[in-house]
């Protein structure tokens, strides 16, 4: 039986919304006290020092497996993105996806919901479920055939699994890589209306409403379909929405002169819908903070605009940037971990996100004001193609605790 | 005259107050009196191209000048190789068809192999907007756009500007009508900014979706109604359609286009009764514009920006290379 007791921490529950003083026992990889702990004799100990003891956080939809990023950004369970090479659509690839990470990092893959991420032919949902798939994603666009799409809500939500999806009207941003606007006239990139995002959205909400299946839009960027959202959770849908601090943080005018590490998908918006985005955290409409960690090479980035890849590699400065959104007052430490591990491991049915005894003790200690720069040449993960670079930043993680082992 | 920094970008070396810039990627970041200055360059290169049998001037003899042209181009890549051949630049093009970004090379390590091979200036046109800003990052020589996807193409601003100030005698309270496929023109948005930039009252005309978002930004106005957005102007420059484009996709065929948007005699009298036609060339004929209103010598000056184009590229390989050349003040 091995027992490890973290001392002298400040506790972040967000079940509890609380922050406390005091210390985390562990017994044989699990939570077994919490608070002002009684130290049996043997037990290992771990100076926290001041730092938060927060629960490792669980980023939703990421779109590689980077060891280092996700230990540096205090990431200790990743949902995984079905666009891998090849795509997840095989009960076998799950299960090798399954393994990537451990002991370390635990990968919980995401199912393609059609064949090679077509969009047309369902995969074997069930199949996948079984080998270990967390949840169902159409990938990186929405599927376009309203068909398809209500048939997979359906089948989906049948066996229990929570849809995922990319929330553009794929006709609209056929060939756009910005968002209509000044910037993207100036600059002469080729751009779509914001109400792409919202028009999908309207589709999905209705064939929620009619399948009753549950639905997750894993970036909700835009206030139009903030407000859509909103509503369809007054009514009761079940369905929630996720963003990144990218879309919190900038606009389109970050693009700048042609700025490849900020060509993001969805891309970024103008300054209101970027209010509306915080607005949205602020009251609730989001449900899910996520990094969408896509390390992308100066050879996807080193491009013309319109020829670079989507994405940022966004896990190691997932909770130092959203930390700004406690300091700005939009939101508590509490909810701030509800957004990033409690909510997303309980609608993904995942262990972890919790402080409470018997739970993983999957826990985090963080110096929540240290300060340091994002700079994207020193980044730990395989890329550094972050919009951010040059930010000046407060807040990082000192340990990472992954079933009760210190990393 | 020291420029604010916000004004800057990254590969701007202050050369000397009159155009502290070492490229010249775009007229967005370009003061007024840069811009006029440049037009000013431009107006001495008139008279030797005009004047007689030897129109050499050999004050970039010894220099390299390479056009790197990764889209097809006719008018633009000649005009800057005579251009430099006029100053006694050693002028060497490079198509893209027969170039080794066919084979896979990226565009970096292609300015990366221009930058080595000691170029004194590079000249590029290529199909995706920002792409000249990313060369000019890489290179250690001035960089000049020739035009850049749906970006700029500032040079066919300038001699544009300097056309309508040759034959109107001033750019400022000009009203300039800018017609047709505004959305795809990387003429169009090089035009605007340094037509509004001198005072120019600028409007952009076309079918609604041919004009790009927000371009009321750039401080034109906007017009969907070709006869009210032509009435009362100083200047209409028709810009051209491309014939892929004329087939449902933007505008449902070109023959619609003729009658909604054409350039006609009759359309033409809704103008300035001395208005002046201009087109960046090539032309629709029958499309965008008609023959006899391309063609009216007393209002079109299409053959006249292709004159001063020479000139004005003349000015801008003079200007960009004075550094190199330790010309005093701009070394």
């Amino acid at each position: 039986m091995t027992v490890l007791a973290i001392l002298n921490g400040r506790i972040v529950d967000p079940a509890a919304g609380t922050v406390t003083a005091g210390g985390v026992l562990v017994r044989d990889g699990r939570i077994a006290e919490v608070g002002m702990i009684d130290m049996p004799a043997g037990a290992d100990t771990l100076d926290a020092k001041g730092s938060l003891i927060a629960p490792g956080i669980v980023d939703i939809g990421c779109f590689a497996i980077d060891m280092p990023a996700f230990a540096a950004g205090g990431i200790t369970r990743t949902a995984l993105m079905p666009d891998q090479s090849p795509p997840i659509d095989d009960g076998a690839l799950v299960q090798r996806a399954l393994a990537a990470g451990k002991p370390a990092l635990w990968v919980h893959p995401i199912a393609a919901a059609t064949h090679g991420l077509g969009g047309t032919e369902l995969a074997e949902i069930g199949l996948m479920a079984a080998a270990g798939a967390c949840a169902v994603a159409t990938g990186r666009t929405r599927i376009a055939d309203a068909r398809v799409m209500h048939r997979l809500l359906a089948y989906a939500g049948a066996l229990g699994l929570v849809t995922i999806t990319h929330a553009e009207d794929d006709g609209l941003v056929r060939g756009a890589v910005a968002t209509d606007g000044e910037t993207a006239t100036r600059l002469g990139l080729p751009s779509a209306p914001a109400i792409a995002e919202a028009m999908a959205v309207a589709r999905d909400l209705m064939l929620v409403e009619q399948t009753g299946a549950p639905l997750h839009f894993r970036q909700i960027t835009t206030a139009a379909a903030f407000d859509l959202i909103r509503s369809a959770k007054a009514r009761g849908l079940p369905v929630t929405c996720g963003i990144t601090p990218a879309h919190l943080y900038l606009s389109d005018a970050e693009v700048g002169p042609f700025r490849t590490f900020t060509r993001l998908s969805p891309p970024l918006r103008c300054e209101a819908d970027r209010q509306a985005a915080r607005t949205a955290v602020a009251d609730g409409t989001v449900d899910i903070l996520c990094s969408g960690h896509d390390p992308r090479g100066s050879e996807e980035k080193r491009l013309p605009f319109t020829e670079a890849e989507p994405g940022m590699a966004g896990a190691e400065t997932l909770l130092t940037l959203t930390l700004g959104l406690v300091r700005d007052g939009l939101i508590g430490l509490p909810r701030l971990f509800d957004l990033l591990s409690a909510t997303p491991a309980r609608r993904f049915g995942l262990p972890g996100g919790s402080l409470a005894p018997g739970a993983e003790a999957d826990l985090i200690l963080v110096d929540e004001n240290a300060p340091w720069k994002i700079v994207a040449q020193r980044m730990a993960a395989t890329a550094g193609n972050t919009p951010f670079d040059g930010l000046p930043v407060q807040g990082r993680v000192r340990t990472v605790i992954k079933g009760g082992r210190v990393l | 005259m020291e420029q604010p920094p916000a004004a800057r970008t990254r590969s701007d070396r202050p050369g000397n107050p009159m155009f502290p810039h070492r490229h010249l990627t775009g007229i967005a970041g370009l003061q007024p009196h840069e811009i006029t200055f440049l037009l000013d360059e431009a107006e001495h290169w008139i008279a030797l191209n005009r004047g007689g049998a030897s129109k050499h001037d050999g004050r970039l003899a010894g220099l390299t000048q390479i056009n790197a042209f990764f889209e097809n181009s006719t008018r633009t890549l000649l005009s800057f190789e005579i251009a430099g051949k006029r100053l006694g630049a050693d002028v060497v093009n490079m198509h893209a068809a027969t170039s080794s970004t066919k084979k896979g090379e990226t565009l970096i390590d292609t300015a990366v192999t221009l930058n080595a091979m000691r170029a004194d200036v590079i000249v590029i046109r290529h199909d995706a907007s920002g792409a000249v800003q990313l060369i000019a990052d890489k290179v250690d020589c001035p960089v000049l756009n020739a035009g850049d996807g749906q970006h700029e193409h500032p040079t066919q601003g300038l001699l544009d500007a300097l056309t309508i100030r040759r034959r109107r005698g001033n750019i400022a309270g000009q009203i300039v009508a800018i017609c047709g496929d505004v959305l795809h023109s990387r003429v169009a948005r090089s035009n605007i900014l340094a037509l509004t930039a001198l005072g120019a009252d600028v409007r952009v005309v076309g079918p609604p979706t041919l004009l790009p978002p927000a371009i009321e930004k750039m401080n034109v106005t906007r017009h969907t109604d070709f006869d009210a957005g032509l009435d009362g102007a100083d200047v209409v420059m028709m810009l051209r359609l491309q014939r892929e484009r004329m087939a449902g996709g933007f505008v449902p065929s070109p023959r619609e286009y003729h009658a909604l948007y054409g350039l006609t005699p009759e359309r033409l009298k809704r103008a300035k009764p001395d208005a002046l036609v201009m087109h960046p060339g090539p032309m629709n004929r029958g499309i965008e514009i008609a023959s006899s209103v391309a063609d009216d010598l007393n209002r079109s000056a299409i053959t006249e920006q292709v004159e001063m184009g020479v000139a004005v590229r003349m000015a801008c390989l003079d200007v960009l290379t004075r550094g190199r050349r330790g010309i005093e003040g701009w070394a």
